[in-house]
């Protein structure tokens, strides 16, 4: 049987933003009135994610959290497998970790280890009072004993299924897409 | 940043000159020592990417700065460092390169910093040894890290190198260092032009598509980055002209001659400094100098080229 080429809107642009909204009132009701809290986004489209859901937050409690970025590329556990080493790009925290509570972001929880190489990377900037995961997909298949505190949508897949993530911008609208090991992307 | 030189990644074992580098090959070292350079700001100076990884630098001539960069940059990124200098080696017992290399190859290092007084010696271990060699300098020909750590930091202040005009002040005939600023500013898109007393200059020279120039007011005239190289004073004073003190007088690098340069120019010097002859005091710890700026970017850049050949196929499996 030949490789599944199909495709799947998992959230239209209207979906993604209903999605963050909820998570952003989800974060605010657990944290209330609590500035100090900070979103630090997994590079790529956690930054963006991040971003939305400080403005978010913004919206309903009328206070800006902190951002701040991480790329996990240097604390991957699949590096150095005779495969040329991936381009590493900055790590952005502008603001003292230790003792903050601090929400990671990123788009998609798959293994988890993703996750755990960004809670390697921001443990090495200091100790946090306390961490939690927001993910915009949660699809399932951990390999490591990982669960996301925020989830905009959660999505049973197969394992090799891709979901892709498109934000508007890097990509001028957003899209969550799940698609066929066969899917050869749009024409 | 080119993600054309990202989705190609890095495929070289080695690192034996700027010569050999693609501009995309340049550029993707200088964004990647971009990015690791805010490693060395944090109060965990530590990632573990090269966790495992066994680098040794092997040193037939003497250094601290090159040395202790390469150590420092393995060891930010979790890799055993071991250093090996030839006066403490077995080398001084006769042993010669190739052997001494084979008998750390037995040992499995992954990555071997090799400086040495002969050009191509780090070509002819790179061919012999499954690790992947770096060249911190050999002979008269390259040194490609320092033209790294060189082109990151005028990068960095400057925005790009597209269009700059580099003036490299001194003795060109016997610097490995500004030859491969030569290839490396070239391939970027810079102006290059060499200064210094007709003895001084290799005859030739304007094939690298280089200036020649013998008067320094006029060969930094205009020029958005002035590099002074280190006369070395050991081996030429004599020979090549009649003393320090008139060398200092023609082409030391002094606040007076520097108003010639473009407004905002930057001052840059490889190191180590003998200050009062090619540069003066003033002008070293002057408000265009970036030479301490250098030695910060030559950790980054280091941690980027130890990362990238960690990553790179190991020859064998090519294709």
């Amino acid at each position: 049987m030949p490789p599944d080429t199909g495709k799947r809107v998992l959230l239209d642009a209207s979906g993604v933003r209903r999605a963050l909204r909820r998570m952003a009132s989800q974060i605010a009701e657990r944290h209330p009135g609590e500035g100090d809290l900070a979103l630090v986004g997994i590079r790529t489209n956690g930054i963006y994610i991040a971003q939305r859901l400080a403005k978010e937050i913004e919206a309903i409690e009328g206070l800006r959290l902190e951002t701040g970025i991480i790329d996990v590329t240097l604390y991957r556990d699949d590096i150095s497998r005779g495969r040329p080493h991936p381009l590493v790009k900055r790590t952005e925290i502008p603001f003292p970790v230790d003792d903050r509570k601090i929400i990671l972001v990123d788009d998609v929880l798959f293994t988890g280890r993703t996750t755990r190489a960004a809670l390697d990377a921001l443990m090495d900037f200091g100790r946090p009072a306390l961490v939690e995961l927001a993910v915009l997909v949660d699809r399932g298949h951990r390999e490591l004993p990982i669960r996301a505190d925020y989830v905009g949508l959660e999505v049973s897949t197969s394992r090799d299924e891709s979901v892709i993530v498109r934000m508007e911008e890097a990509e001028g609208a957003d899209e969550v897409l799940l698609v066929g090991p066969g899917w050869k992307g749009e024409s | 940043m080119s993600e054309v030189a990202w989705q190609k990644g890095w495929w070289r074992k080695d690192l034996l000159s700027i010569k050999e580098l693609s501009r995309e090959e340049i550029q993707m070292i200088l964004d990647t020592a971009d990015s690791f350079k805010e490693i060395s700001t944090r109060d965990i100076k530590k990632v573990p990417t090269l966790r495992g990884k066994t680098v040794i630098t092997l040193f037939y001539e003497p250094s601290t700065r090159t040395r202790t960069s390469f150590e420092i940059a393995a060891k930010r990124l979790s890799a055993d460092t071991i250093n090996i200098s030839v006066s403490t080696s077995s080398v001084v017992k006769g042993e010669t390169l190739l052997d001494t290399a084979l008998n750390l190859q037995a040992m499995e290092p992954d990555i071997i910093v090799l400086r040495h007084s002969a050009a191509g010696a780090p070509d002819m271990l790179a061919r012999a040894l499954k690790a992947s060699v770096i060249n911190a300098g050999d002979g008269f020909r390259e040194h490609p890290t320092q033209a790294l750590l060189d082109m990151m930091t005028v990068r960095e202040k400057k925005g790009s190198l597209e269009g700059l005009l580099l003036a490299i002040v001194g003795d060109i005939a016997h610097s490995r260092v500004a030859r491969s600023n030569i290839y490396g500013f070239k391939k970027m898109g810079a102006r290059v032009r060499v200064v210094g007393p007709g003895t001084l200059i290799p005859r030739g020279i304007e094939s690298l598509g280089v200036e020649v120039f013998h008067d320094l007011r006029e060969g930094i005239r205009g020029a958005d980055v002035v590099m002074a190289l280190r006369i070395q004073r050991e081996r030429l004073e004599g020979a090549f002209f009649p003393s320090e003190r008139e060398y200092a007088r023609f082409f030391g690098l002094s606040l007076d001659v520097l108003r010639e340069m473009a407004p905002n120019a930057l001052i840059m010097h490889p190191g180590p400094m003998n200050r009062g002859v090619e540069i003066t005091p003033d002008v070293a710890d002057g408000p265009g100098s970036v030479i301490l700026e250098q030695v910060t970017n030559g950790v980054a850049v280091r941690m980027a080229v130890l990362y990238l050949l960690a990553g790179g196929t190991r020859g064998e499996d090519l294709h």
